[in-house]
């Protein structure tokens, strides 16, 4: 079996030359993730009087837990450089994410495999186990702090589910870190990971994700960090990020950031009208609490007519409830989806709507929707203006988060 | 400009909370037993001692949730990225012991100021810390918030208490801003345990922490700002109440050192029933508030500073360790209030002389974060904030030196 080596046992490990002598200690080791993401490709040394020295891997003859061995000796003088990650000094006590448990933890020991003459990162220590090894580190001999920590249930992340957070998207670059894995994640949970970071870090991988992963992942976080986040992104990037947010969304949290700054992010956007309407409305309107996305047809429609629309557009499906019917200007009926499946084709669509067309006014106080909702039990609710003419939907996901707020 | 206006205000009222409730927690029972005591032995003359507090309260309070703002970490957090693990778990770990003589201060605040109710202890207590218990293990970050909001509300009892004593009010207002130096041993104790109980370590972890949980950003730290200052006066004023209340019951008439808070509040009794009632009842807020906050306060710190899992919001599956500390925090601090023959005085000194040797480091740690530009960007302090920074820190040390050296000697005493 391979042997393991922890980092708060590799600080302070002794480095010896071809002759068996002291060269120095270990002061910090470095992986260049571009090169290997696993091996520890430099070790720095210090002795005492003279600066860092760096070993290279290649230098290496032997790693045990007793000392390096060294088979080249023609050591270079430290010098730091961006494409190297330092475990002692970039890792250790800082912040990272851990991507399998999906949620942000602070690295307070490293274990690693001791390869022949390598050592590889193994994984990443949270928790008491890793914090009794490095009180005693230096402290307490190495096998008293081994024997004493077995009773204690190991807490680690696999290195391969580690993810380094870094704000500078040049250092990003050089240290090969992406953040491929967090677009494969539920929004929601991107969410809880990105409001658990400090707002630079915070702000760093909501620039870096896809507009629309970000879109979805902020509607997710709460509202203040939301304006937060969106007033810090540039300009540009916020506007295509609010773009595909639904329109009551993005006026939503248009309201929340400084009318100067949100007029700059406004004008950017393709959606500005839409947005820029909907803030007219009050804030506590139903208005501002409806979504302008939704599907109506003439009323004089057939299933076939419906059924067809909704195959040519099938994004529109995803969330759909219900389509609304007008007879032009105003909305006349409603009709549940599910209605379509049993109905064939030739019906008309008028035949299938809801006994009960509830609808409720674009400036109606939002307590009103919460208790239409209640009342009839709603899933979705459509909202006409002054006239009659339907301009958007409320659903009962609106209603939830409306009334969590509260 | 209107538009701007209602823009500021509406923020301030989202960003309220932490400040306010830092600053008014400050005010627990062992502070309100110093404040009493101030009153009951010197009449009017600590008064002048409030001002400079608020200030040094002011500049230590605005550094920290300036840290929370900007940086969008605890203390704890940050003290641990910069100066490791070791020394992080050592201030953790005075803090741990430091906050739960705090705690049994508290539940024994709660014993008696409900004994004045004639409820037992053997009630009181126990039910008090399961309403604790509960009310953080059950509840969410926003609602337990507005709980604490409306407990701050309660000490408005203090102020009626005051009035209705009926003090001098034209000494009280003389010698708020009259200082008055006497050099007696007892006199030099009280200033300086007034200023002692005033900043407190655990305070600093805490409110940088709500700050964070809140969400408060850079944006709206100026109105963060004023919230902690106003936190921070409405404080003094309860503190002046206090002191005002008993300087004109106990002070002015026969003046004399009193056993503990409740001691004080039988004193207001010949001015009315009522001004005994809101000060027993103040009392009894102060110690439940308190005795809610500093178990909460102190295993978020420990657990964000060690990296173990923490929050309400989780399970105690989820975080067993928070949890842990949590319970046994209450458990012990109520539990010890229950021992007839538990030297409750010596461990409140105790108390003080751990938050002494604490508070130096914290102080330091946080003028020495609170300037790193890799850290604060452009809100590290300004050189002439510095000034008044470093100046009310080393006046702070060493006034808590002071107090711990005379709090060691009545140890050993």
């Amino acid at each position: 079996m391979a042997e393991i080596l922890y980092l708060t046992e590799l600080l302070g490990l002794k480095v010896f030359d071809l002759k068996g002598r002291v060269l120095g200690r270990v002061r910090d080791a470095a992986i260049v993730p571009l090169i290997d993401p696993q091996r520890v490709d430099r070790f720095l040394i210090g002795g005492s009087g003279y600066a860092w020295l760096t070993v290279r891997h290649d230098q290496v003859q032997r790693i045990s837990l007793n000392g390096i061995q060294l088979r080249d000796e023609i050591l270079t003088p430290f010098h730091n450089d961006e494409y190297m990650l330092r475990l002692g000094r970039d890792l250790l006590d800082q912040q990272i994410i851990d991507a399998q448990g999906r949620k942000v933890v602070r690295v307070t020991d490293v274990t690693f495999n001791i390869d022949g003459s390598e050592l590889k990162v193994l994984e990443v220590d949270v928790g008491l186990r890793s914090v009794l090894r490095r009180l005693a580190q230096g402290i307490l001999p190495r096998h008293w702090i081994r024997r004493l920590q077995e009773p204690i249930a190991p807490q680690s992340i696999s290195w391969q589910f580690c993810n380094i957070v870094e704000p500078d998207p040049l250092r990003r670059l050089r240290l090969n870190i992406t953040h491929d894995f967090l677009e494969k994640m539920h929004p929601a949970d991107i969410a809880d990971i990105v409001e658990e970071l400090g707002p630079e870090d915070r702000e760093a991988i909501i620039a870096s994700l896809d507009e629309e992963v970000a879109a979805e992942a902020l509607s997710e976080v709460d509202p203040d960090m939301q304006a937060s986040i969106l007033e810090a992104l540039e300009t540009e990037k916020a506007a295509d990020i609010m773009d595909e947010m639904d329109p009551g969304e993005a006026a939503d949290v248009l309201a929340e950031i400084e009318d100067e700054r949100a007029d700059e992010i406004m004008h950017e956007m393709e959606a500005e009208e839409e947005v820029n309407e909907l803030l007219e409305f009050a804030e506590d309107s139903a208005g501002r609490l409806m979504s302008t996305e939704f599907v109506s047809l003439a009323d004089d429609a057939t299933v076939s007519v419906a059924v067809r629309l909704l195959k040519e557009n099938p994004e529109s499906i995803e969330a759909l409830q219900a389509i609304y019917l007008t007879n032009g200007q105003q909305l006349t009926a409603t009709v549940p989806l599910a209605r379509l499946l049993l109905a064939s084709g030739e019906t008309s669509l008028m035949k299938l709507a809801a006994e009960n067309s509830t609808r409720v006014k674009v400036d109606a106080k939002q307590s009103r929707v919460v208790e239409l909702f209640d009342k009839y039990n709603l899933l979705e609710l459509p909202v006409i203006d002054a006239s009659g003419r339907l301009v958007g939907v409320i659903t009962a996901d609106d209603v939830i988060t409306l009334l969590r707020e509260n | 400009m209107f538009r701007r206006l209602k823009y500021h205000i509406a923020v301030f009222f989202s960003v309220i909370g932490p400040g306010f409730i830092t600053a008014v927690v400050d005010n627990d029972a062992g502070g309100i037993y110093t404040y009493s005591q101030a009153g009951a032995k010197y009449g009017y003359l600590p008064l002048w001692t409030l001002l400079p507090i608020t200030l040094l309260l002011i500049v230590t309070q605005e550094m920290c949730s300036r840290m929370g703002a900007v940086t969008g970490k605890g203390l704890s957090d940050l003290i641990r990225e910069e100066f490791g693990l070791r020394t992080t778990f050592f201030m953790m770990a005075i803090l741990v012991v430091a906050n739960l003589m705090n705690v049994m201060a508290n539940f024994a605040g709660i014993a008696s100021s409900l004994e004045l109710f004639d409820i037992s202890r053997y009630y009181s207590v126990p039910a008090g810390a399961l309403i604790v218990w509960l009310l953080v293990v059950k509840g969410t970050y926003a609602r337990v918030e507005k709980v604490f909001l409306f407990a701050t509300v309660l000490y408005i009892s203090y102020i009626v208490a005051g009035i209705l004593v009926k003090p001098d009010w034209k000494q009280a207002a003389l010698y708020s801003v009259k200082p008055e130096f006497m050099f007696e041993a007892g006199y030099l104790t009280m200033l300086i345990g007034m200023v002692g109980t005033s900043v407190a370590p655990w305070m600093q972890f805490y409110l940088q922490a709500a700050i964070v949980e809140k969400g408060v950003g850079a944006k709206e730290y100026a109105e963060s700002r004023i919230e902690v200052i106003v936190g921070c006066v409405v404080m003094t004023v309860i503190a002046f109440f206090i002191i005002v209340a008993c300087a004109g019951a106990i002070g002015s008439v026969a003046p004399r050192d009193i056993k503990d808070a409740a001691d004080a509040a039988q004193a207001l009794k010949p001015f009315g029933t009522y001004a005994y009632l809101m000060f027993a009842a103040g009392l009894f807020n102060a110690s439940l508030f308190a005795a809610c906050i500093l178990p909460l306060s102190t295993a978020y710190t420990v657990c964000e500073g060690l990296g173990f899992e923490s929050g309400v919001n989780l399970g105690f599956r989820e975080a067993p360790i928070f949890y842990w500390l949590f319970t046994l925090l209450i458990v012990l601090g109520g539990g010890v209030v229950l021992l007839p023959s538990f030297p409750l005085i010596k461990a409140i000194l105790l108390s003080q002389v751990l938050n002494g040797i604490l508070l130096p480091l914290v102080l330091v740690f946080m003028i020495l974060l609170v300037n790193k530009r890799r850290l604060m960007r452009e809100w590290t302090n300004s050189r002439v904030y510095n000034i008044v920074a470093w100046t009310a820190v080393v006046v702070m040390i060493g006034l808590t030196l002071a107090l711990l050296a005379i709090s060691v000697k009545q140890l050993g005493g």
